[in-house]
């Protein structure tokens, strides 16, 4: 095989973080449990071996992330001592919305003053995952890695290898968490920095529960994240997933959510894409048990030269489970977008519903998406849909809307927010969604360009 | 109140309207009839600022001013309203939405204030009798999975929210049942004023039954061919367009 330039560029970043985690090896594994230990160099191995994906791989293909990488880039194994008033700093303003607040500054639970993982009366656990390895190492370790595989998953890998901490969620069996938990990954730093944390969540059976993960950049340094979210849904569990991104122009977002599905679980998980520079969301779901449905959303907007690419694979391991996924994304300037979706029926899963959307609007010549639907059934007895569509605003609605007096610029927004609706509307938590379309609509108004709701004002 | 001179129209390179003229004066009624493919909908288009529509010679003045210097929506901020021959639906739009950004948009233009919530619900509820329009329709997106009948009822219900000084009745008949039709236009009746003006578009005599004209004319291959008072839509009715168009063409 030829080495091309590139791929030899590629080479030397992959010593580099090979490097960087012998050189580490000590502080970032200091704390680890034994099995824990064992993960990381497994993970390493991974790591090294499959290597960082190459621009001709199918699967990364139009995210090329070399450059940000390979960039100056600052790491921190253990937490930085930043004292700030968070309610100074930043103000999570969604009315009505009582949530259980979960900070996680740079990568590490942000807990001042209080204990770092928190027992509630119910059973329920939350809080620092790197302190739920030693004061629940059973539950961890049964959890910790089941889910996200290593092989062949370079991204996965790294993190494996590097977090050292993140948010744990576990709620036990029978149990409905009453209020929504909510994770909010704030970045701050004065020099640019990566940041690799890992959220394990846990649901037992017949449980239910709400989880909103919230990515900000709180100062203007470029921010590379790598971020694992493992979760797991019992049987008849009911978990409702959402991620809301929120970063600037100038950082680089890598998500890696696996989540598996017990018998007749309900999951439904939202990935709302507001701003962000370059975003990779890889969303892996396997329905592992029989009669489980999943819902999962997506909506994207993009302007300037943003880039956000939604990869998912949905696995139907087992009959009669229902998937639909339904992404959308409106891209502006020379703003690039993707979306490849796999839905992956297995032999044995008969009687399964799985259907996938994803409509996108460019509002100029030099904005472009990729959409590309996969679609792999070795079962049967299925039902089985995927369309994908690339259109501009529709002009007769938009001259409909003028002919009553409402200027273009509004008329365009009007159709740009109904477009949106779609997904948001499908958002549950009512609060919550008043809250996105209020953001969305910012967003597309161009009112978004600083972080909503922040006090420090990061330049866009 | 409309002036319109010498107009000519192409879409897409073709010649459409080869020179039409026209004054409504406030107060009336015209129609405008004539066989399909004469024109009467360019017409239409061409008088709302539809983007894909050329003029190619001629003047358009309203109110003194010059139409073709107006974008569409400040056409209907001075006035002008097109009730659509195809009313177009626009999923998660709401009715409530749309009407009340249209509302307040118009008012910004004049100057005046937004109009308050509840102002604006009175004033849905009062026009809704006018044209016996379904509540239900105005709780749904803008025209979604409206029937026909509906979707013309709901042109002539944003008629009498918006109030204009002169309305285009683009084929608002078409595919109304004999019901529909009577309501629609008792809706037009109620609104019509000394300080207005009406253009009906229609290729069908019965309309004018319910709604008597001031003129009549005969558009036929993109020229008025004839004109006349409410007599000739009779004729019309009676004979078909054939001796019109074997004048015409005969004098060609």
């Amino acid at each position: 095989m030829v080495t091309t330039g590139l791929n030899r560029r590629w080479m030397q970043t992959l010593d580099k973080y090979l490097e960087l985690y012998q050189n580490n090896r000590e502080q970032i594994g200091r704390d680890d449990p034994p099995f824990l230990k064992k993960q990381r160099e497994l993970a390493i191995a991974a790591f090294r071996q499959a290597g960082f994906p190459e621009r001709k791989e199918e699967r990364y293909k139009y995210t090329h992330l070399e450059p940000v990488f390979d960039g100056e880039l600052n790491f921190e194994f253990k937490p930085r001592q930043i004292f700030f008033d968070g309610d100074d700093l930043f103000r999570c303003d969604v009315p009505q919305l009582d949530s259980i607040v979960l900070t996680v500054l740079n990568g590490f639970y942000y807990h001042p003053g209080t204990e770092p993982l928190t027992l509630m009366d119910n059973g329920v656990i939350y809080g620092s995952l790197m302190e739920a390895m030693h004061q629940y190492p059973d539950l961890v370790e049964r959890h910790l890695g089941r889910n996200a595989s290593n092989e062949n998953e370079p991204f996965v890998a790294l993190n494996t290898a590097f977090s050292r901490d993140g948010i744990f969620l576990y709620v036990p069996k029978g149990t409905h968490l009453d209020k929504p938990v909510q994770i909010i990954n704030l970045l701050l730093s004065d020099k640019s920095q990566m940041v690799q944390h890992r959220n394990l969540i846990v649901l037992e059976d017949s449980t239910e529960a709400e989880v909103i993960i919230c990515d900000h950049t709180l100062s203007s340094q470029m921010f590379l994240t790598n971020s694992v979210t493992e979760v797991f849904t019992g049987e008849n569990a009911n978990l409702d997933l959402l991620r809301l991104q929120n970063e600037h122009n100038n950082s680089c977002q890598v998500t890696n959510t696996w989540i598996s599905q017990e018998r007749d679980s309900h999951l439904q998980h939202g990935t709302i894409t507001l701003h962000g520079g370059i975003v990779r969301n890889n969303l892996r779901i396997n329905m592992k048990g029989e009669g489980s449905e999943t819902y999962a959303l997506g909506l994207f907007l993009t302007d300037k030269m943003q880039h956000v690419d939604n990869y998912t694979i949905i696995d139907h391991s087992k009959p009669h489970c229902t998937s639909n996924q339904f992404y959308k994304g409106v891209l502006d300037d020379s703003s690039t977008g993707a979306f490849s979706g796999m839905i992956h029926v297995h032999r044995d899963a008969q009687k399964t519903e799985a259907f996938q959307t994803n409509n996108n609007i460019l509002l100029t010549d030099t904005a472009r998406i990729q959409s590309k639907p996969r679609l792999e059934i070795y079962a049967d007895d299925v039902k089985c849909s995927h369309g994908a569509t690339v259109g501009q605003l529709d002009e007769d609605a938009l001259f409909y809307l003028q002919s009553r007096g409402i200027p273009k610029a509004d008329s365009r927004l009007m159709l740009m927010d109904a477009f949106t609706w779609d997904v948001v509307s499908k958002i549950k938590q009512h609060s919550l969604q008043e809250r996105i379309t209020e953001l969305v609509a910012k967003r597309l108004r161009g009112e978004l360009s600083r972080c909503n709701n922040c006090a420090m004002r990061c330049e866009d | 109140m409309l002036q319109i001179k010498d107009l000519r129209v192409s879409i897409d390179g073709k010649e459409i309207l080869k020179g039409i003229n026209l004054s409504v004066k406030t107060g009336e009624v015209h129609a405008i009839m004539g066989p399909n493919g004469s024109g009467k909908s360019t017409l239409a288009s061409a008088l709302a600022g539809q983007d894909y529509i050329q003029i190619t010679s001629g003047k358009m003045f309203y109110e003194g001013k010059d139409l073709t210097e107006l974008s569409p929506e400040d056409r209907a901020r001075e006035g002008i309203f097109l009730g659509f021959q195809y009313p177009v639906e626009i999923p998660g739009v709401s009715m409530v939405n749309f009407l009340r950004t249209s509302i307040n948009s118009i008012r910004k233009y004049r100057n005046q204030e937004p109009m308050s919530a509840g102002d604006f619900l009175k004033l849905m509820r009062e026009k809704k009798n006018i044209v016996e329009i379904d509540s239900d329709l105005t709780n749904r997106s803008v025209n979604e999975g409206f029937s026909g009948g509906e979707k013309k009822k709901n042109e002539i219900f944003q008629m009498a929210l918006l109030e204009p000084r002169l309305a285009i009745l683009d084929e608002t008949d078409s595919g109304l049942d004999i019901d529909a039709l009577r309501i629609v236009s008792k809706g037009v009746n109620k609104l019509r004023s000394p300080e207005n003006a009406t253009i009906i578009i229609t290729h069908y005599q019965r309309l004018l039954e319910y709604i008597i004209p001031d003129v009549v004319h005969v558009l036929y291959k993109g020229r008025i061919v004839k004109s006349g008072d409410k007599s000739l839509a009779k004729e019309l009715e009676e004979h078909g367009y054939d001796w019109i168009k074997q004048e015409v063409d005969a004098n060609a």
